[in-house]
């Protein structure tokens, strides 16, 4: 417990922390990852992207994670994927397109199994901000000291497993220490996974980019919307004060 | 004034005659608008009063829609709310002209209220419409608050949590008022639905009430103006003020344009960026209310945090809550602490200039500083401004007194 909360000091240290500390010990003599300037980059209404994200969503979160807003049918319509093909791939046997997409797994079982139940990511995007997202997948890595095997830098003692290391691989992080900080350094792959560092990137992009169109799906109508509206109230206040200009010509 | 055209009113022929000797439709329109006299030299300034009333109306109107799919309830708010955000029509839509529309209220009611210290709007014969404004600002806090809370977030939850318990610094009685008030040990359902109900029946009530009773004290004082000068003191033969002019359709027309620009940028915030940053609508907020886990750092809403920066800079609570009452409470005061022969900043002197100058820079800095993080210099910056905040009242007495004064003019200044 102390350990984690000398490393969340640590990390939060880091950031302050100008490279010029002096290079000790086990540190590799290179840069340190800048893990926390990382962006998503995302874009909700690349439709292709949210498509992909939405898959790699059932795929491998949904065995865990609800989105208990969201209806199938909705995600069907919004993202512009044929209902068939939504029934015959996204929808559990037994569901029916209006329900919400929620999780097989018990949530009393996973408070057992994991410690803590895992969240609803309905509103995660919004809660949490899609930086944190992005940098929270990506950076998880092998910790044999932690229940799970694994830890964050983003999260750090995270409940959740590093579950998409098949895909990205597992990563030892290099820490360098500072008296009693612990202070890290970057990366390295010591498993590769199925899917190449860009590939990896991609997948994460997606993924957040549809838990940013899942906090909110009408963002993207609002914005279409707001364009005319925006648009018609310029004309209306031009409008506005021609006629009032037109008016107050009689005061002196 | 107009007896001679009432008459003609209600003695016209058909079904508007008949109407009008029955509700004098035609008489009050004419006495309170067509032949109601504004000062032709409004400013800027002057867009704010009816501005608010704007708002005021748009909250009423989107808050009874969404009255009709929110659920007050500990377990059912969080999921209507975002009910509306989703499966209902135009739901999103009306939840940020709501949540925008009462951070736009603030907005525009600090700009009516700076309109006033600027041109001394509260000085005589205008403090009862003065007391009346700020006990409509008063029910608006209260209104806000209890707005705040229904969401059922997490900041909703512990901003309840954090206020409620101020009334706890009360001596003797406050541990049991704050029991009273909550309904229950905790912050809870019971909450939550007084809450609710004081939000969408009693205070509108009260609002209504008081914004009636402002415009009618308004209308008859007359309003101010950027000079301070009262035009209804030279009149002509038939008794019209010689710098006024019917507010219809003179200010109808102008203010229809004040609300066309308003608008515009009101739905650039509710189309584009209706959390504002983190301002409008909270990323706490979207998690739902959790006992167990503290938002950090609480912070209300920016229009609260002035108040709150006030709050958090005295190390013990009581005296904290007193200053915070009395930071609020010595704009009621303003009308009997100016004792200044002038109204309009047009006319004072530097000291009264340098005074408000420091105020409002006090204000947007307790402001800032209250949305910021409970320490270190932050907290010795909000003492450091609450110094000026309170200076300008308890000193004012006695500036505004030597305060070396340019002679006003008979008649207001206006440039067609």
């Amino acid at each position: 417990m102390l350990k984690r909360a000398l490393l969340v000091l640590g990390l939060c240290a880091a950031s302050w922390l100008p490279v010029a500390a002096t290079a000790e010990e086990n540190a590799a003599a290179s840069e340190p990852l800048n893990w926390q300037n990382w962006r998503p980059g995302n874009s909700v209404s690349d439709l292709p992207s949210l498509q992909r994200g939405a898959h790699n969503f059932m795929a491998y979160c949904n065995g865990c994670h609800a989105l208990q807003y969201e209806r199938y049918q909705r995600l069907a319509d919004d993202l512009k994927i044929p209902l068939p093909v939504v029934e015959a791939s996204l929808l559990p046997p037994g569901s029916n397109p209006l329900d919400y997409i929620t999780s097989a797994m018990p949530s009393d079982d996973a408070q057992n199994w994991l410690g803590k139940a895992p969240p609803d990511l309905s509103l995660i995007a919004r809660s949490k901000g899609t930086t944190y997202l992005y940098q929270y997948l990506k950076t998880f890595y092998a910790d044999p000291k932690s229940p799970t095997g694994s830890n964050n830098l983003a999260y750090p003692s995270t409940a959740m497993p590093a579950v998409l290391s098949s895909l990205e691989g597992v990563k030892q992080a290099a820490f360098r220490t500072v008296g009693d900080d612990k202070i890290f350094q970057n990366f390295q792959t010591t498993v590769p996974g199925t899917l190449t560092p860009v590939q990896y990137d991609d997948f994460v992009r997606d993924t957040v980019n549809f838990l940013d169109y899942v906090s909110e799906p009408a963002q993207v109508g609002r914005r279409l919307l707001g364009k005319w509206v925006v648009a018609f109230l310029l004309l209306l206040t031009v409008l506005s004060y021609q006629l009032k200009k037109e008016y107050w010509k009689d005061v002196h | 004034m107009a007896s001679e055209a009432d008459s003609k009113a209600a003695s016209a022929p058909g079904l508007w005659g008949w109407i009008n000797q029955r509700l004098p439709i035609d008489a009050f329109w004419r006495s309170q608008a067509s032949e109601y006299y504004a000062p032709k030299n409004f400013n800027f300034w002057y867009f704010f009063g009816f501005l608010a009333l704007f708002v005021l109306v748009l909250q009423l109107v989107t808050g009874i829609f969404l009255t009709m799919f929110y659920k007050p309830g500990a377990t059912t708010a969080f999921g209507s709310v975002e009910f509306i955000m989703r499966e209902v029509d135009y739901g999103w839509l009306l939840r940020y002209l709501h949540s925008t529309g009462a951070s736009a209220f603030f907005l525009v009611v600090y700009l009516h209220m700076f309109r006033a210290l600027l041109y001394g709007s509260y000085k005589s014969p205008r403090e009862l419409l003065w007391l009346l404004g700020m006990f409509i600002y008063l029910a608006l806090m209260a209104e806000a608050f209890m707005g705040y809370v229904l969401p059922w977030g997490n900041m909703s939850f512990w901003a309840a949590q954090v206020i409620i318990n101020l009334f706890g610094t009360i001596p003797l009685v406050g541990p049991t008022l704050v029991e009273w008030i909550r309904g229950d040990y905790g912050i809870a359902d019971a909450t939550l639905n007084r809450f609710f109900s004081l939000h969408v029946v009693a205070l509108p009530l009260v609002l209504l009430l008081l914004v009636a009773l402002h415009l009618v004290a308004l209308h008859e004082v007359g309003s101010n103006n950027p000079d301070g000068v009262e035009i209804k003191k030279k009149k002509d033969a038939r008794g019209v003020p010689l710098d006024g002019i019917p507010f219809h359709p003179y200010y109808s027309v102008k203010d229809f344009f004040g609300v066309s620009a308003f608008l515009t940028l009101f739905a650039v915030v509710v189309f584009f960026v209706p959390t504002l940053g983190d301002l409008f609508l909270e990323k706490a907020n979207f998690e739902p209310a959790n006992p167990l886990s503290t938002p950090d750092p609480i912070s209300p809403s920016w229009y609260f945090t002035p108040y709150y920066a006030i709050l958090r800079s005295v190390p013990e609570k009581g005296t904290g809550a007193m200053l915070m009452l009395i930071a609020v409470l010595a704009f009621f005061f303003l009308p009997w602490l100016d004792r200044s022969p002038v109204k309009s900043i047009r006319y004072r002197g530097w000291i009264f200039r340098t005074f408000l100058a420091l105020f409002v820079v006090s204000f947007l800095g307790l402001m800032y500083l209250g949305l910021q993080p409970a320490q270190g210099i932050y907290v010795t910056m909000s003492r450091v401004f609450a110094v000026p905040y309170f200076l300008f009242f308890l000193l004012m007495p006695i500036y505004t007194r030597i305060d070396p004064v340019k002679p006003v003019p008979e008649r207001v200044t206006f440039h067609a």
